[in-house]
């Protein structure tokens, strides 16, 4: 298995979530564009990971960033949540009140 | 290239487990559908869920089942359900110029591509097929409560505010 398997399907990942993030106005399908980047990231440390002859700081990172994940879905759709509260829509490009 | 490295069978399982990733994560970001979206979103999920498997990292990977298609998928479509009254089609998914998306990701790719095939050409995950090391949980919890504890201390407190922080924003009152 060459290392850039892996690095590879992880770049394309990140981009793929990187377009979703720019391309989506729904709040919701921003956030899980999100979660496609940081799953992307996990592969890369865990091959790195086996590469560096089966070192757990690979893994314990990549749990930590699991963890990190979950943190922010969690207070990512309360704000959505909130957001539809007030304005019935969650739609990214009509929240401008903050806009100068 | 694939005989070469000894490991036929994972190669192989990489080759159709990241097609299946790929596709699926084109689909969250194209599909019409928030629910879709969803459902795609647990494919792309469980094919990482199986890379780990294939990088040897069962704990790791267990964790990803548990934690992203057990708790976050249910949580996105609670999202979806509270956010949205229809539940089919809908056609203001995407931003007025969403087209600006493809040209930067597609650079962004072109860049990684570049800087990834010039860094490390054909290095290989595992030297010796014979020896493919393995991490046993011991080894992970060791290393979460030896070298890397502050930062677990930190987490719990991140996860202890994204708590608290959920609570309180979605509290009516």
């Amino acid at each position: 298995m060459l290392l850039n398997e892996f690095l590879l399907l992880g770049a394309v990942l990140f981009a793929i979530g990187v377009y979703g993030v720019i391309a989506r106005k729904n709040a919701v399908l921003v956030l899980m564009s999100i979660e496609l980047i940081l799953n992307s990231v996990n592969i890369n440390l865990l091959a790195f990971a086996l590469r560096n002859g089966g070192d757990p700081t690979g893994h314990t990172f990549a749990l930590y960033i699991i963890a990190v994940a979950a943190a922010e879905v969690g207070v990512g759709l309360a704000l959505v949540l909130l957001v539809y509260r007030n304005k019935r829509s969650i739609a990214l490009d009509e929240l401008s009140e903050m806009k100068g | 290239m694939l005989a070469a490295s000894g490991l036929v069978a994972q190669n192989v399982a990489f080759g159709m487990v990241a097609l299946m990733m790929i596709v699926g994560a084109i689909r969250v970001v194209t599909t019409k559908n928030v629910v879709h979206a969803a459902l795609w979103l647990v494919v792309v999920l469980a094919g990482a869920a199986a890379q780990y498997l294939i990088l040897s990292a069962e704990f790791v990977a267990i964790t990803q089942v548990l934690v992203y298609i057990g708790a976050v998928t249910v949580l996105f479509l609670f999202g979806t359900m509270l956010t949205r009254a229809q539940l089919g089609k809908s056609t203001d998914l995407n931003n007025k110029n969403w087209a600006l998306g493809i040209p930067v990701a597609l650079l962004l790719l072109g860049t990684l591509v570049y800087v990834l095939v010039d860094s490390f050409h054909a290095d290989k995950v595992i030297d010796d097929p014979k020896s493919v090391p393995v991490v046993t949980t011991q080894q992970i919890s060791d290393s979460i409560f030896r070298p890397y504890l502050i930062p677990f201390w930190a987490l719990s407190f991140v996860l202890l505010a994204a708590l608290i922080g959920a609570i309180v924003l979605a509290r009516k009152d």
